[in-house]
């Protein structure tokens, strides 16, 4: 076609959680096809993985993704602690399910931050980082570090949470509530961000089955699936909590599901702490079996799967991992189709592999090679839309 | 000092080159930007250009596809034009060395000026490497 242009976003931009590289074909301001290249954050580590040690491990696929740094260690413990079939002791259990739940909390105000960023809201950026603060300076109390907690650990955890911190970590929840009932009232009933992302990029119910997708992306098409429902890991099956599900499948049912996430958390944690047993956090396990396990994690971003085959030494012969955003972007060829081009921003961050590889875009027409829009010019296309509709809504 | 550098030292913008990093640095980086320390209050910021950088951040461990990239960015920037590695990866390749998507540590890419090491690094420990690096240009 005469007309089409192509442009090119990425490869490797600042904030994602996995490195990818669209290429959006477009028709005018429509948005036609879309290509998705991954690899350029390629580190092996499932190769490197095969070379360490078991206890080592946890260490390298927390370095999986800084974001989910819990999620992938807690799913390789599950994975170990399935193949060894040992039982984890209780207060482990409960240990691991807070941190896992605090990295929800900053890991969907993170996004929350970059989803207000991309349409030309700074101040939902500023506000929800800031609030995410608290929340890292309590895994920094409890863990040692604001990432990269170092918490997991085959057959136990690595550190127990102190009795001096709790009062922290229930403050921290209690302080958390009127902010995120602050974000519900003006992020979620703002007549500009409704317009913005309401019925924006649909991902239906049936093309997210094709897809495959899985976390929010999938629970806000409709699908009702979480692993920490229907595959009960730490000790989700002993606290109450509901499964937050969305029909409309848009960005904006994306938003609301992650922030009723973060109420879902919340009770999380302070239940776990209410019901918190005493007693050991380790089992202090020596030798790893012969056999294989899988273990299945609810990561912020949608359901981690790791796969360990063991012969009986002391590394694993194969370690398969499987993260949820592999799942999540494809979809984008169904949700980024048919948008305009300033539509496109919000769509692509709106399953959360963190779109900030705008700035990195060029718009070049494949007739001419000429270049028409570099990065910046997409993002500001994208609040330029906001302003026009702000100033609709105004005037 | 020359004219040259010392202009470089008012209101540095920075430039975030992701060389296949966890993205934990990355957020730190964001983070420093943050309401929580806000640098952009001595007009430090973040740039969409490396053209436009006086500090190019670097984070993660160069591999076979950025690498290259690394090289072209560093050659696009305007000098003078002062490399930061940021974490441990990109001050040394931490555990990925023995990977087979590895090639050489960020300093033997592009020249390094400054190191911070951390995994990730603290956001008061990336402003503390920053004004270590400005210091170090006034002797």
């Amino acid at each position: 076609m005469s007309h089409k242009v192509v442009i090119p976003i990425g490869p490797y931009h600042p904030l994602q959680e996995e490195p990818e590289f669209f290429r959006l074909y477009t028709e005018g301001e429509k948005v036609v096809d879309i290509d998705i290249v991954i690899g350029y954050m390629h580190r092996g580590i499932e190769k490197l993985s095969e070379s360490k040690h078991y206890d080592q491990t946890p260490y390298l696929v927390e370095r999986i993704c800084g974001i989910c740094s819990n999620a992938h260690p807690f799913a390789y413990v599950n994975a170990m602690e399935d193949l060894a079939k040992i039982e984890v002791p209780e207060r482990a259990l409960y240990i691991r399910t807070i941190i896992a739940e605090l990295e929800r909390l900053h890991s969907h105000l993170l996004w929350l931050g970059l989803a207000g960023h991309f349409i030309g809201y700074n101040t939902v950026w500023m506000w929800s980082w800031k609030y995410r603060e608290p929340v890292l300076d309590i895994l920094e109390a409890i863990t040692g570090n604001r990432q990269n907690y170092g918490m997991m650990k085959v057959g136990g955890v690595r550190r127990d949470i102190k009795e001096e911190d709790i009062p922290g970590v229930r403050k921290m929840n209690d302080d958390l509530i009127p902010v995120l009932n602050m974000f519900k009232g003006a992020v979620m009933d703002d007549p500009v961000i409704q317009a913005r992302t309401k019925g924006v990029g649909i991902l239906s119910k049936e093309e997210a089955v094709n897809y495959s997708v899985v976390g929010p992306t999938a629970r806000a098409s409709g699908l009702a699936m979480d692993v920490r429902r229907d595959d009960p890991y730490g000790v989700y099956d002993r606290v109450e909590w509901d499964v937050v599900v969305r029909k409309e499948g848009d960005i904006f049912a994306k938003l609301v599901v992650r922030v009723l996430e973060m109420y879902e958390s919340i009770k999380i944690i302070n239940q776990c702490l209410e019901k918190m047993p005493k007693g050991p956090i380790d089992l202090d396990l020596k030798d790893i079996p012969a056999g294989e396990g899988i273990g299945r994690v609810e990561a912020p971003r949608g359901e981690c799967f790791h796969y360990v085959r063991s012969d009986g030494t002391n590394s694993p012969i194969r370690h398969k991992i499987r993260a949820p955003s592999y799942m999540n972007v494809p979809s984008n060829k169904v949700a980024a189709v048919g948008q305009t081009i300033s539509d496109a921003a919000i769509t692509l961050a709106a399953v959360d592999p963190c779109y900030c590889c705008t700035e990195r875009t060029i718009v070049i027409d494949r007739q001419t090679e000429r270049k028409l829009f570099n990065g910046w010019d997409l993002v500001e296309l994208s609040r330029k839309k906001t302003e026009e509709i702000k100033g609709q809504k105004s005037g | 000092m020359n004219l040259k550098l010392k202009a470089l030292t008012k209101s540095i913008w920075v430039f975030h080159a992701a060389c296949s990093p966890c993205n934990n640095c990355d957020i730190e980086i964001l983070d420093v930007l943050t309401p929580r320390y806000d640098v952009e209050r001595f007009g430090i910021q973040l740039v969409g250009s490396v053209r436009h950088a006086d500090v190019l951040l670097v984070t993660g461990v160069p591999n076979r596809k950025t690498a290259e990239r690394l090289k072209a960015l560093y050659a696009q920037a305007a000098k003078p034009c002062l490399v930061v590695a940021i974490g441990q990866c990109a001050g040394g390749g931490c555990m990925f060395t023995p990977s087979y998507n590895y090639i050489k540590p960020v300093d033997e890419i592009v020249p390094v000026a400054a190191y911070v090491p951390g995994c990730p690094p603290k956001p008061e420990a990336i402003i503390m490497g920053v004004v270590k690096l400005l210091k170090s240009l006034g002797k």
